[in-house]
């Protein structure tokens, strides 16, 4: 009985969150405006509660996927009674209702995890942050219950097998990549509500930036191990080898992504130094409303993508709103609130605060031209001035210079000093590392590749120039006070750019170097590509689970060597719906990857075969996680772990 | 005060942007003009499906206000389309069909199955035409005035309302 | 929603969209290396016109896999990469342009960025001016020393 019920107790469960969603932003808001203890005290165990709820409507749908229940038309429509469990369970966010739940049941965790790991707050603004990511969730749920309740029954004509998930998300990338990614989504929306509630409470202090940054690195590192995964997974599943489209939802992954970047280098600027108070608030605004924007132009249809949604206009009129309410309510506030003057906090030229805002500007314009391109086909056609497509060649002209001059300022930051430094000082610690990158990175690609090529070059005079300041640094440090006694924040920065270095190698590597041969195959024949020899020396026919299959299998050796390795790849044919799909098979290493996938039977016997030679790929991804783990480490510091609600008031007044 | 309005300025952004997006929530991002609107149609030279040795060119399309259809027997919206098809050729409408990447043998078998709406068919077995003209699919229909010249094109299913409120009034301008 | 992205992919072959992922693989033979380079690239930056949101190099649609022989006939023709972009917009239309083109409508496109690279350069250089004289105007010479010796102790914890 209580069984059958599952999907009634979830759906009730979400009535309820919802409801205690709108206490959890009512009482504590309305408490923190006039002074009331007892209300603002509403916020932490309304939290606790719709965060519980959310969690328990999340287990219910799970269950009801795991139990197969196929009157309920979410599980219906994207899962099959042949599906192993633990696809059942990811097939949960892999449609738009329970990704949608997901989105919610992460938030409201984020909320959980605000009231839990922030005792130290003083009360009032724990209320404000609370109430503000409470508005947030009414917001969302209200849109789950009204445009995409995924408890919906197909009630009297129960399906008696499901459609099965789409065979492209069977996939462990698919299952550990969504879950990531929405953890930074949603995880900048506390920032957001830090940055609002500071505007309402008119407290933007020191102390402020020490509770928000950790959220914010926190987020960012999950976003960034996010994007990185799902490269990943494209690079691996979709069979060509590719692993960045620019394509709308990628974009849309990006752009909070390079906000939050920004954000993160801001919030040092201010808990630093004092500066750039009205600025930060405002990219933690953007940054979230990035992440919302990026839902609103995945789920309503408005951009022709790869990955978009099956649309539906109620749906994408909700979201719009959802968008326009929040972004534009916090924007006037930050229009209404933000600190009137800013401490006029001294720098020079050649100082970490300079080039922090170059960082960010810099940062801001890659966004803004990320956000350009991905909307402008939507602009021009609103103007009814045509349909244009913009793609990846206007993406790369752009994103790749700019990133180049980024990274030439990037270099100079870890080693440079708050406020100003000497001329003399930055030239006897840069130089050696200057020309040795200039002249390692220019000779690199003749001696590597055998002719000269000027974006490998740029590539890696750009990392270089990130590595060997960084590494300089470090060697006068140990000398001076040694490597021990370094930060953790100081750690965490080195391995966050070392990370940027790394991707931008394996970028520049694997978009200049890569080698793909398209060859018509049979058993028994052999091709040379890049240094290996690939023979094809069976052809099998095999059933899976759910997918007929033609398997070829190659023995692979590196010319000159005597040991040889196995890559079988497959095409198959998934049955339930009819739906083809290539089987890659990869040899992966760090410096080279080996990809082999299976085209179209040529009806003769041999197979068109894709086989492709990609060094450095790994190094893509391998930065990505850097990156993130750099972003961790930064907020793993000491001071924030020390439970001190003021702010050591004496830097401030300094500066 | 000037500090004040500069801080707006990330609202008004926000704010033309979203009248943007509020706009695109009604326009289809696959809906497009053909490029060659306004413009003659393409010259060619090929056999008519119902006959081989029948040899057609642009003159074919001169003289009189005519809808061009190109269809496939792989294509099973034309199939449907046909009924509204034939309610054009009914009401007078000159029809010329194209027959898209099809064999003679299942373009003529198509005709005989779903009726024949048109006066004669083009037959383009390796799509070299419907490449001319820019087809990405089928069913694909232009409308040709007696100039030779293209006037409008439509994409996809023709359904009876598109019949009704698009088709004939497009064509009764152009005759 | 990078995830379900996917999902729309069913919705698409129900359409007869047919868009199939890693198909494409065509045994072409280039006795020129350039040749072959220039294909690459002009398969990459053409977009199919009938699916979602591909490249026509890396899409199993008819069209696509026309558009390819075609791109491949006018390069042995020796046509000029230009020649063969507007042959394919004369047909299908700018959409078919993943590169838009610098016209009256694009101006801001490709504009907006490089004239947003000028306006920031001017404002770090407002700013840091108007910083470095706050800074320059309130410290005597012996606080900005202690302040000095304040950051760098600061900064070697």
């Amino acid at each position: 009985m209580l069984i059958q019920m599952i999907p009634e107790i979830g759906h009730f469960a979400l009535i309820l969150a919802l409801l205690m969603a709108l206490v959890q932003a009512l009482m504590p808001l309305a408490g923190a405006a006039t002074r009331r203890p007892l209300w603002m005290a509403y916020a932490r165990p309304m939290a606790a509660g719709q965060f519980g709820f959310v969690l328990l409507a999340f287990l219910c749908l799970s269950a009801s996927y795991l139990l197969d229940d196929f009157s309920v038309a979410n599980v219906a429509n994207n899962s099959n009674s042949l599906l192993p469990w633990y696809y059942k369970v990811s097939a949960v966010w892999g449609n738009h209702e329970g990704s949608m739940l997901l989105w919610i049941l992460m938030l409201a965790g984020w909320s959980f995890a605000v009231a839990c790991f922030s005792r130290d707050l003083p009360e009032a603004m724990l209320a404000r942050v609370l109430g503000i990511m409470g508005l947030i969730s009414i917001g969302f749920l209200a849109f789950i219950l009204i445009t995409s309740n995924p408890f919906e029954r197909l009630l009297p004509n129960v399906p008696g097998d499901g459609a099965d998930l789409n065979p492209l998300l069977q996939d462990f990338g698919l299952i550990i990549h969504p879950p990531t990614l929405y953890m930074g989504y949603v995880g900048f929306s506390v920032v957001f509500a830090f940055a609002i509630a500071a505007l309402l409470g008119g407290r933007l202090d020191a102390a402020w930036t020490r509770w928000a940054r950790p959220w914010t690195n926190i987020a960012w590192a999950f976003l960034t191990v996010g994007i990185a995964l799902g490269s990943w997974w494209a690079y691996y599943e979709l069979g060509w080898g590719g692993w960045w489209f620019w394509d709308p939802v990628e974009n849309a992954s990006l752009l909070p992504w390079l906000a939050g970047t920004a954000l993160i280098h801001s919030l040092a600027v201010t808990e630093k130094r004092g500066a750039f108070k009205s600025w930060t608030v405002l990219l933690a605004i953007s940054t979230f409303s990035l992440s919302l924007l990026g839902t609103f132009l995945v789920r309503s249809g408005v951009l022709t993508s790869v990955h978009a949604f099956a649309n539906d206009p109620s749906r994408g009129f909700f979201i719009l709103m959802l968008l326009g309410v929040t972004v534009g309510l916090s924007l006037l506030v930050f229009a209404l609130r933000a600190p009137r003057v800013s401490h006029a906090v001294g720098f020079n030229w050649l100082s970490r605060d300079a080039l922090l805002l170059i960082n960010n500007i810099l940062l801001i314009i890659m966004t803004v031209t990320v956000l350009l391109g991905t909307v402008y086909p939507l602009l021009l056609d609103a103007l009814g001035m045509g349909k244009i497509s913009v793609g990846p060649p206007y993406f790369n002209a752009l994103f790749v210079p700019l990133t180049v001059v980024l990274c030439l300022f990037m270099g100079l930051g870890p080693v440079s000093r708050w406020k100003r430094m000497a001329t003399g000082e930055l030239w006897r610690r840069l130089a050696l590392a200057g020309l040795a990158a200039l002249v390692i990175g220019i000779l690199a690609p003749l001696l590597y590749g055998g002719e000269w090529n000027l974006w490998v070059s740029l590539g890696l005079v750009s990392a270089l120039w990130l590595v060997l300041p960084i590494l300089r640094d470090l060697y006068d440090k140990s000398r001076k006070t040694g490597l021990r006694r370094l930060s953790l924040a100081y750690w965490g920065m080195v391995l966050g750019h070392l990370g940027v270095a790394v991707t931008i190698v394996g970028v520049a590597v694997v978009s200049n170097y890569s080698v793909e041969r398209n060859v018509r195959l049979a058993p028994g024949d052999s091709v040379q590509v890049a240094g290996y020899e690939f023979a094809m020396t069976d052809l099998q026919a095999r059933r899976g689970p759910n997918f007929l299959a033609d398997t070829a299998t190659f023995e692979v050796r590196r010319e000159g060597a005597t040991r040889s390795f196995t890559m079988a790849p497959e095409k198959r044919l998934y049955l339930a719906r009819g739906m083809p799909m290539t089987q890659v098979a990869l040899r992966p290493g760090l410096f080279r990857d080996l990809y082999v996938a299976m085209g179209e039977d040529l009806e003769d016997g041999s197979w068109a075969i894709r086989i492709q030679y990609k060094p450095f790929v790994r190094w893509l991804w391998l930065g990505g996680l850097l990156m993130a783990a750099g972003g961790v480490l930064a907020v793993a510091d000491r001071r924030y772990r020390r439970r001190r609600a003021t702010a050591p008031a004496g830097k401030e007044a300094l500066a | 005060m000037k500090r004040r309005l500069i801080l707006l300025v990330p609202l008004l952004g926000f704010l033309v942007l979203s009248i943007f997006l509020y706009r695109g929530l009604s326009l289809d991002p696959a809906q497009r003009d053909s490029a060659l609107l306004a413009r003659d149609f393409p010259a060619f030279e090929a056999s008519t499906l119902e006959d081989p040795e029948r040899r057609v060119d642009r003159s074919l399309l001169e003289g009189q206000v005519t809808l061009v259809n190109v269809w496939g027997e792989w294509c099973p919206t034309c199939k449907q389309e046909m009924p509204q098809l034939l309610d054009l050729a009914e009401r007078g409408i000159r029809l010329v069909g194209i027959d898209y990447k099809d064999t003679r043998e299942q373009g003529l078998e198509f005709l005989e199955e779903f009726g024949n709406p048109f006066e004669v068919n083009i037959f383009d077995p390796e799509g070299e035409l419907g490449f001319e003209l820019g087809v990405y699919g089928a069913p694909e229909t232009f409308l040709v005035d007696r100039d030779g010249i293209i006037r409008y094109h439509h994409t996809g299913y023709i359904t009876p309302q598109d019949v009704r409120e698009v088709i004939l009034p497009e064509v009764q301008k152009w005759q | 929603m990078a995830v379900m992205r996917f999902l729309a992919l069913g919705l698409a072959l129900l359409l007869g969209g047919g868009l199939a992922w890693a198909g494409a693989i065509e045994t072409r033979e280039f006795d020129d290396p350039v040749l072959e380079q220039r294909y690459h690239s002009l398969t990459a930056s053409l977009r199919c016109p009938l699916c979602q949101n591909q490249a026509i190099d890396d899409s199993d649609a008819p069209v696509s896999a026309d558009m390819r022989e075609r791109v491949y006939r006018l390069l042995l023709d020796g046509r000029a990469d230009i020649e063969i972009l507007n042959h394919m917009t004369e047909r299908f239309g700018d959409y078919v342009l993943y590169n838009p083109r610098l016209e009256g409508r694009t101006y801001l496109l490709w504009g907006l960025p490089v004239a947003l690279l000028g306006v920031g350069g001017l404002l770090v250089v407002l700013v840091v001016r108007a910083r470095r004289n706050a800074s320059a105007q309130r410290l005597s010479a012996a606080e900005r020393e202690r302040l000095d010796a304040l950051i760098n102790r600061e900064r070697s914890q």
